[in-house]
Parts: structure tokens; C-alpha cells; sequence
């Protein structure tokens, strides 16, 4: 095992005490701002405008009156500190305004100033302040500290969700023309090319023509990666990293040869190949529209007649509780089908009817566990009944591995910790970030590689495959270590045979 | 009508209208505002109903807070449980004769003011002593816990050092009620807890004490799984669906 370990664990019990407050320790840690260009390419303002002060206050009274869930939020905090010990980043930095509610409060206290009386009678004694350069500093750092992974959500006794306040403070900034470059530069290239990575569509083509060549070089199969094919039945939608990084590639091998196997016809779309959806991110209703709509346009011109997700997590988020909101509703697709599906959903479907058969000897030697992704396990659902988010993977799981574990139950299910990564902070310039918010996670996996000799952790979400590769090396586990779900059904499925 | 009934008097009916209107118009501005998406924290139930019934185990259970935080959930259950005790008890000033179940309770409304208190010294020991509760504390969230203190010790002081004569009281709340002046029982522990009791109902709709209402509202916790089976387009929202194919 890779030996580079920078950060210590400090626990055996896979979840430890939370931190003594380190005031300011992650004060200098911000992303890059937008330039120009990324801003104007969304609509925004290319630099901070003038009288940002008042068209910010302008905007946080628009919010509010289009959104209850801000509304509320804003109003029902008591302060109780049920949530001060929830967040990976708080457990990873120790900077109080790490704690989701210390966190909203730097919005929280600019509402309370300029929407609420006693707030602008007493001021700070209330904890009220006016809107000032500091303040907004202030939010640009810690609103991007934040991966809106709702894990506070699910503690606190009012169901406040910090997501939706840092959803719209970011609206807010980029709005004043303060917007954060990895998110806005990937949103434009969705716009310009149709996915984040900017990958156009021959490029695509090439990558999927190697993939068929690889799998019937390994297999021996002629398992397709079909393009643009009109009148297929299933219109897939993943993520882009899906078409080149490991392990995510895998995982597309793996949806492949489900489908090949399902005698299910299939396609991707070149105009929509993207399921991520970074508007959500940036709380830009309008501009999640304009995304979401892209696949609506592919379904139409495609002809599908079912609309499927590849793996990840907030990519389901905005497809399971969002799209039909977006760009539904759905009529013309077959009414048989909920839509969107999840591949997982599929999967587990084919597996309980006997549809395909997988063989756990192809995975020999492998001990599993699974990395709930925030999005699917608190934000949405995998299957018909509440729950199955949770269920469907670790029963795809353990028909495809010899041997599964969880992790301390405290970090798994509604309660699994974010991998640190999500909610737009997936960029270099937060490296620091991103290892001392991978800690909660961290400290769980050693727990069951030191006590069950787990080899490998499962993740179905582009942006945790995407950080654990980059982070968990720094606590001394190989990238290797992280598999795409499909890609131990991609090993274990049983080709050419239902045998 | 002395100037210190008149005082307080209007004080009190000042501070109930402010009560009454303020709510009203927070519960009408959260209901009139849209849930332009489903934000429901997952796993959800799938209907209305089972979203109610969520709705209803966080009011009466505090469920969410009892997987977050045990010492917490303990004395904001005494604190609250006790203050509904206490409050049912209170009907027997209001309601001539009390009905049979609120004279049945009177010894548990007793217990509950001790609850009560517990609670609130919990609340207020967390406040000075949990250097993250601290941190995130203002003056406000320790004044409004020493009000409610100071409501309960000073009904406390009533019931066991210095009984007011109820029969005048009732007659003064009464007189309260119908706008039809009494007089104040000279009572200064009786003053004092109708002054801050009313200063607490007064600032309630403007201040956190607002989670009152916000908990039914909370988009999280009452909102049904049904996104793949329901649009939930905004009024706002409904002009982007027209510029597209």
C-alpha cells in the first residue's frame, strides 16, 4: 500500500470526536473567480458591478420571494448547534465557520439586517450586519466551502438545508458579477459543446469506437457504444468523465455490456453528453433550465423511449428531483417507465429476474465497501420505494463481490459524510480543502481496512470517484482503491450466456 | 383606571396584536411564497400524507434533533413539553369554569413549570459552556432563554411563595379580553410575569422564536418523493418552458 501519508488518521473507531475550534484556519482558502468571460457566457456581469451592494440586497429580496425553502430557512434558525458537528469540513478544518450554522449565518446575518426589523434595530446584538466588502469576501470563501452535501440538513430539528442558503448567496454573487471560475467555465462549455469537459462530438465518437474495440479485444463480445442513434429505446445520459477517466470508464463498460446483455437498444446523444448539471451548484434555476433542456431536445430528436442516468450523484439529483420540474413533462416517452432511470435501478432489475447473470469469482479476492454519494442518498432515490437508494447498490454489490462490509453506520446511509469534493469545489486551487474534507471518509475506510481487510470502496458519483483518486492517496490508499459500481458488474457479468 | 393598569394593560394588548398579526403574516408570506423544486432530505415518503405524518414526528418527537445531538434532545423536550404543560394549565385563568381536564392536569402544569426550568438551565449551560454553541451564540439567544427564565421563575414564585388572589386575576384577564378595564391586583411577581409573558408573545413572530411556524413550512421535511410523477413549475419559473423546443 502506498505509503504517502500526509494527514495522520487519528481514529480506530471510523468516526472521532469533533475538532476544538480553529478560528480563521481556512480564511485564505478560496477558489479562483470567473473571468470576465465565463460570467458574460452565463449572463452575468464579467467583473463585481458598481453598486454591488444594492443589487445584491435587490437580489437576496428576488430570492426570497421566489423561494420558500430560502425563506423559511432564513427564518427558523434557533441556533441550537444540533448541526455544528455535521459537516467534513468542520471535522477536517476546525474553522468555526465551517459549522453549517455559523455558515448560514453569514447570509443569515445580511438578511436579518435589510428583511427583518429587530434585525435592523439591534443590530449586531441580533447578529445583523450590513452587506460590506469584508462580508462579501467573507462569502466567497466560505460558500465555496461548502459541497451543499446536506448532511446538516438531516440533523437539524427545522430540516434547514445549507445548500440552498450557499446556493443562493453563490446566485447572488454571480448575479453582482462575482462568479467562481471552475463552475461558470464548465457551465459555458455545456452551453458551447454539451459537456463539461468540452469533449465535441468526434472526439466522442473516437473514444467510443476504442471502447467497443477494447471490450471485444478482452471479451471477445461485439458489445456497441451507439451514437446518436435514432429510435433506440434508451437515450443514456452520464457524465462526461465517464468517457475517458478511470475508473469511471469502467463503470461505462459496464452500463454497455448490462444493456448488450438486456437486448436493450441504447444510445447517447452528442448534443447532450453531460448529465452533470452545474447550474445547481451556482443555484441558477435558469441556467440548470437551459442544461436540463438539452436532454429533453436529445430525447425528442432522438426518437427514445426511455430516459436512463449513468453514475452519479448530482447529476441524479437535479434528474430524479428536478427534471420533470425542468423540462418535462415527459408524455412522449413510454409511460410504462419512471423517467428519469437510473442504470443502477436497471441493473438490480435484471439481476433479480435472472435478466443477466453475474459471476462474484470474476471478482475474487476483492473485499467491498460502498461510499453512500450525498446526492443519491439524501437527495433523491434510486428505485420506487424511499430507501432503495441505499439498498439497490449494495445488493448489485454483493451479487457481483465475494465479500461486502460497511462502514461505522454514522457515515453511511442519509448519514454518509461527502467525499469532499461535490458541490463545485472539485479544482485544484482547493486541494486543501478537498483532503481535510475527505478526513470523516478517510478515518471510516481505515476503520474497515484495518478490522475486515476491505481492498476496495465503490462510488457512484463522477465527482467522488474523480476526488478520492486525487485525495486518498494522501492518506496512504492507492488510487486503485476506488471502483465505479458497474465496473464490478462489468468484471462479474456473465456475456453471450444468461447461463 | 390606575396609570400603571393602564400601562400595563395596553402593554399586554398591544403586545398580543402584535402576536396574532405577526404570525398571520409570516404564515401568510411562507405560504405564498413557491417551493419552485422538490428539496425534500431523502429517503421521503412518497405521499402527502406520509409527509404529514414526518411533519408531525419532528413537532411532537423533535426526531431529526435525537439523531443529532441526545443531551440537546433531552432539554429541549423537557423545555418544551414543560412549557405545554404549562400552558394548558393557564386555560384555568381564562376559562370560567375550567373544563375538566384542565382541572385535572393543574398538578401536572406544576411538574412541567419544573421541567420547564430544567430545560431552560440546560439550554442556557450549553450556551456558556459548548465553546461551538458559544461561538455561534448572540446576545439575542441568551436574552430570549433568560426571558423565558424569568416567566417561569416568576410563576413559580406565584404558586409557592406568594399566591396571588386568582378570583382578581381572572377578573383583570377577563376585563383584558372584553376591553372592559379591571383592576390590577397589586402583585408585583403577578406584574412582572404579565409584562415579560407579553414581551415574549410580542417579539416571537420577528425573532428565531418564528421556528414555531417555519417547522410546518420547512420544504425539506413536508415536501412528498413525487418529483418524477409531479412538475412543480413556479409561476416565475413558467415563462423559460416557453423558449424551448
Amino acid at each position: 500500500m502506498d505509503a504517502r501519508t500526509d494527514i495522520a488518521l487519528t481514529t480506530d473507531l471510523g468516526i472521532e470526536a469533533p475538532p476544538d475550534l480553529a478560528p480563521d484556519a481556512m480564511s485564505a482558502c478560496r477558489p479562483f473567480p470567473a473571468q470576465p468571460a465565463h460570467n458574460e457566457a452565463l449572463g452575468f456581469p464579467g467583473a463585481l458591478v458598481e453598486d454591488w451592494q444594492d443589487q445584491a440586497i435587490a437580489k437576496m429580496g428576488e430570492l426570497l420571494e421566489n423561494s420558500r425553502p430560502l425563506r423559511v430557512f432564513l427564518d427558523s434558525c434557533v441556533k441550537c448547534g444540533a448541526c455544528a458537528d455535521k459537516c467534513h469540513y468542520f471535522h477536517g478544518t476546525g474553522d468555526p465557520k465551517n459549522m453549517p450554522v455559523a455558515r448560514q449565518d453569514l447570509l443569515r446575518s445580511v438578511y436579518r439586517y435589510y428583511f427583518t426589523p429587530l434585525g435592523r434595530l439591534l443590530g449586531r446584538w441580533a447578529g445583523a450586519r450590513p452587506l460590506d466588502a469584508d462580508v462579501l469576501e467573507e462569502w466567497f470563501t466560505y460558500f465555496h466551502q461548502c459541497s451543499q452535501c446536506r448532511r446538516c440538513s438531516v440533523f437539524c430539528p427545522y430540516g434547514i438545508d445549507t445548500a440552498e442558503i450557499s446556493m443562493a448567496a453563490r446566485e447572488i454573487m454571480n448575479s453582482v458579477g462575482l462568479g467562481q471560475k471552475y463552475c461558470n467555465e464548465i457551465i459555458g462549455k455545456v452551453h458551447k459543446v454539451g459537456n463539461n469537459l468540452g469533449l465535441p462530438p468526434a472526439a466522442l465518437e473516437n473514444t467510443l469506437e476504442g471502447l467497443e474495440e477494447d471490450v471485444r479485444d478482452d471479451t471477445g463480445v461485439d458489445v456497441k457504444f451507439p451514437l446518436d442513434v435514432k429510435g433506440a429505446e434508451v437515450l443514456l445520459i452520464t457524465p462526461s468523465a465517464d468517457f475517458f477517466a478511470e475508473p469511471h470508464v469502467d463503470g461505462l463498460i459496464g452500463y454497455a455490456k448490462v444493456f448488450h446483455q438486456a437486448g436493450l437498444s441504447w444510445t447517447l446523444s452528442s448534443y447532450a453528453s453531460e448529465a452533470g448539471n452545474f447550474a445547481m451548484f451556482i443555484g441558477s434555476y435558469e441556467q440548470m433550465h437551459k442544461i436540463a433542456n438539452r436532454i429533453r431536445k436529445a430525447a425528442l430528436d432522438l426518437g427514445v423511449k426511455r430516459l436512463v442516468f449513468g453514475e452519479c450523484g448530482h447529476a441524479w439529483r437535479v434528474a430524479y428531483s428536478f427534471l420533470n420540474t425542468l423540462a418535462g413533462p415527459w408524455d412522449f416517452l413510454d409511460p410504462r417507465y419512471p423517467v428519469p432511470q437510473n442504470i443502477a435501478a436497471i441493473t438490480h432489475d435484471l439481476i433479480q429476474r435472472g435478466g443477466i447473470r453475474l459471476d462474484k469469482d470474476a471478482n475474487a479476492g476483492m473485499t467491498v465497501t460502498l461510499h453512500d454519494s450525498c446526492n443519491v442518498a439524501r437527495a433523491s432515490c434510486l428505485g420506487d420505494r424511499p430507501g432503495d437508494q441505499f439498498t439497490i447498490p449494495r445488493e448489485i454489490i454483493a451479487a457481483s463481490v465475494p465479500a461486502f462490509v460497511d462502514m461505522h453506520p454514522d457515515t453511511i446511509g442519509d448519514k454518509t459524510f461527502c467525499c469532499g469534493g461535490g458541490g463545485g469545489l472539485l479544482t485544484d486551487e482547493l486541494i486543501d480543502l478537498r483532503v481535510k474534507g475527505c478526513k470523516p471518509r478517510a478515518n471510516a475506510l481505515k476503520q474497515v481496512v484495518d478490522d475486515h481487510k476491505v481492498t476496495h470502496m465503490v462510488a457512484m458519483c463522477a465527482i467522488c470517484k474523480s476526488q478520492f483518486t486525487k485525495v486518498l492517496p494522501q492518506f496512504g490508499y492507492p488510487m486503485e482503491m476506488i471502483v465505479s459500481l458497474h465496473q464490478l458488474v462489468s468484471r462479474s457479468i456473465r456475456l453471450a450466456t444468461n447461463a | 383606571m390606575s396609570i400603571l393598569n393602564f400601562v400595563v394593560s395596553s402593554f399586554v394588548v398591544l403586545s398580543f396584536i402584535a402576536f396574532v398579526v405577526g404570525i398571520a403574516w409570516r404564515v401568510w408570506l411562507y405560504a405564498s411564497t413557491p417551493a419552485p423544486l422538490r428539496v425534500f432530505t431523502a429517503p421521503a415518503p412518497a405521499t402527502r400524507a406520509g409527509a404529514a405524518v414526518r411533519v408531525g414526528r419532528e413537532v411532537a418527537l423533535f426526531e431529526s434533533l435525537f439523531r443529532a445531538d441526545k443531551f440537546l434532545w433531552l432539554v429541549s423536550m423537557l423545555f418544551h413539553v414543560g412549557l405545554l404543560l404549562v400552558l394548558l394549565r393557564h386555560l384555568r385563568y381564562f376559562i370560567t369554569p375550567p373544563p375538566l381536564p384542565v382541572a385535572l392536569m393543574q398538578p401536572l402544569g406544576i411538574i412541567g413549570s419544573f421541567a420547564m426550568v430544567a430545560g431552560l438551565v440546560g439550554l442556557i449551560a450549553r450556551r456558556l459552556f459548548d465553546p461551538r454553541v458559544r461561538y455561534i451564540s448572540r446576545a439575542t439567544d441568551m436574552a430570549v432563554l433568560l426571558l423565558l427564565l424569568a416567566i417561569a421563575v416568576s410563576g413559580l414564585a406565584m404558586t409557592f411563595i406568594a399566591p396571588p388572589d386568582i378570583m382578581a386575576v381572572k377578573q383583570y384577564l377577563a376585563g383584558l379580553w372584553r376591553f372592559d378595564p379591571q383592576p390590577l391586583p397589586a402583585d408585583p411577581a403577578l406584574i412582572i410575569h404579565l409584562v415579560l409573558a407579553a414581551a415574549l408573545m410580542a417579539v416571537l413572530p420577528y425573532s428565531k422564536l418564528l421556528h414555531v411556524a417555519g417547522v410546518f413550512f420547512s420544504s425539506t421535511r413536508n415536501q412528498p418523493d413525487d418529483a418524477r410523477r409531479e412538475r412543480h413549475v413556479a409561476a416565475w419559473a413558467r415563462p423559460l418552458d416557453q423558449h424551448r423546443s
